[in-house]
């Protein structure tokens, strides 16, 4: 048999399994099962592919993977679940960068060809270029080693129009002229402002918008892996790069409906760089009512349902373990406990999930706002833990609010409600919250961690 | 070369179809791993760098070796980690 009809045969499978794989993610019984075997299409694909019959040395090949590899293996292995959104931001670039670096190979091996080859030539290089340095921008921020603030300037617009003007016309120069500039001076050229693109792209956005952008790169990151399938005529990158394209523009399209922002809202808006106008008015919204973990405990014993609504600041005060022990304390003293998740909780799609089945609260009791927010009158106490944003009643009730129309977690609808917080300080977004100051908000002051243990001592007592 | 090309592009608007199918079924608590998953779905570029690293041409091989060496990063790294994830769901 011909080879490469087996060769294409097998990437059919790997295409199956990457399908059957994402099927299965949609139940967490199955999810991993689904995860094994998408693992298992790409052990296949790569596997056929090394049986290549032009493949002269191995040697390069086999270092390259070894090192990778490695470096997945321990990248895997050790990062905190904390840091998730970082890397997978950092591995969108990577992808971003594999594939332009395909793209490139290609090129310099015939920079002159008809039209169509050079057009994805082009593609893979440009999406490949931005998604490495905007996911390197990303991790930047969300790791907090560049300033998580939107960064404008004076002529920005005119700026970026002048470099999409440019890589037009080295598109024009690459797919159709080709000559005006020599073949190396063109990838180069198109490299460069593929970097810069990026970096333009991700820099003004503020961090609290970073979950929208890993969203997109991810897709991004796909896409580019789907253009280098047009390169080298392979039907397999194009599947497996368009599944994950549509997933990463499906999970951007869920945060922005999350936020109540369009995507070019996100993108170009520069969300939080000013301080709106709402400062003044904290003055206004009289006096919060701060309770002590002792009295806490006293309404806590006698509710019969419990909300708790986790945001980042949970993560970084590492006190998903207290609470989930909180939690069962909660249940064996008679009431219902439910933890109500916002999309847009944590740094990424699905973080806050994460984070509590790393500290073993069961799945089933987390619940969605839109399945909490119409019993929300009949649950005794919520608990919003590092979550300010999400349960912000200006989305509701003040117009002029940056996030008016933003679907949030109704807490303030509830019998009572305990904000537990560091202090007064506003939270990513830097807007202020008119929670805080209702007649049913009691602030627990302190670091989350210590005032939930706190709790669960006083219930052991 | 034409015929080709509009075969690539069906099968391109197909996936595309059934992937918007597939994702809007995973539910909301598994994003992350989906995002870390297609993350290593989307390392499959590394079968496209495999067969440039084994060209005979030495800029071919310089640029495929480092494309294989980052795109096995996101493989390797991507499946681990969601595998690692996945494993803390579980259910009472």
């Amino acid at each position: 048999m011909d080879i490469s009809i087996l060769v294409n045969l097998t990437y059919i499978a790997a295409s199956i399994l990457f399908i059957v794989g994402l099927k299965m993610l949609g139940s967490p019984d199955t999810a991993r099962q689904g995860n094994l075997l998408s693992a298992s299409g790409m052990l296949l694909a790569v596997v056929i592919t090394l049986l290549d019959q032009n493949i002269i040395d191995y040697r390069f090949i086999a270092g390259a993977l070894l090192a990778g590899g490695i470096v997945g293996y321990f990248a895997a292995t050790k990062v905190q679940m904390t840091s998730m959104p970082e890397m997978v931001a950092i591995f969108n670039g990577f992808g971003g960068i594999a594939s332009l670096l395909v793209g490139s190979a290609e090129y310099v091996v015939s920079p002159l060809n008809n039209p169509a080859l050079m057009g994805a030539i082009y593609l893979t290089v440009l999406i490949g270029g931005l998604t490495f340095t905007g996911s390197l921008i990303a991790y930047g921020k969300l790791s907090e080693v560049i300033s998580g603030k939107p960064f404008l300037y004076k002529g920005q617009q005119f700026v970026n129009g002048l470099l999409l003007l440019t890589i037009l016309l080295v598109g024009v120069n690459m797919i159709f002229v080709q000559g005006m500039i020599s073949p190396n001076e063109t990838l180069i050229l198109l490299i460069s402002l593929a970097f810069i693109l990026g970096i333009l792209f991700v820099i003004p956005i503020g961090g609290a918008d970073m979950p929208v952008v890993i969203a997109l790169l991810n897709s991004f990151s796909g896409l580019a892996a789907c253009a280098a399938g047009f390169v080298i005529t392979n039907n397999v990158l194009i599947v497996a790069g368009a599944l994950v394209g549509a997933s990463g523009l499906i999970l951007t399209n869920i945060m922005c409906k999350a936020m109540n922002r369009s995507l070019a809202n996100v993108l170009f808006s520069g969300f939080g760089a000013v301080s709106d106008s709402d400062t003044e008015r904290s003055e206004e919204q009289g006096e919060v009512s701060p309770i002590s973990a002792q009295d806490a405990y006293l309404i806590l014993e006698a509710a019969s349902s419990v909300l708790i609504v986790p945001g980042y600041g949970m993560a970084v005060a590492q006190a998903q373990h207290a609470v989930r022990e909180l939690g069962e304390l909660l249940e064996a003293n008679g009431a219902e406990v439910k933890y109500a998740i916002h999309p847009v909780a944590g740094r990424m799609p699905g973080h806050m999930n994460v984070l509590l089945a790393e500290a073993n609260v069961s799945y089933d009791v987390l619940v969605e706002p839109e399945d909490v927010n119409p019993i929300m009158e009949t649950v005794d106490v919520c608990m919003v833990i590092g979550a300010n944003d999400v349960v912000n009643p200006d989305a509701k009730e003040n117009e002029g609010s940056p996030i008016y129309g933003m679907p949030i977690i109704e807490v303030d609808n509830s019998k009572t409600v305990f904000v537990l917080k560091r202090s007064m300080a506003s939270g990513f977004a830097g807007i202020q919250n008119p929670l805080f100051f209702k007649s049913n908000t009691r602030m627990l002051f302190g670091d989350a961690k210590e005032t939930v243990s706190t709790l669960v001592s006083e219930f052991k007592g | 070369m034409e015929s080709q090309i509009i075969l690539l592009i069906f099968i391109l608007v197909l996936s595309i179809f059934l992937g918007v199918e597939l994702i809007t079924k995973v539910p909301s608590t598994l994003h992350t791993p989906l995002m870390s998953g297609a993350n290593a779905i989307s390392g499959i570029t590394l079968v496209g760098a495999i067969l440039s690293s084994g060209s005979s041409e030495i800029v071919t091989i310089i640029l495929g070796t480092s494309a294989v060496f980052f795109a096995s990063i996101n493989v390797v790294g991507g499946y681990l980690v969601t595998n690692r994830m996945l494993g803390m769901f579980k259910k009472k």
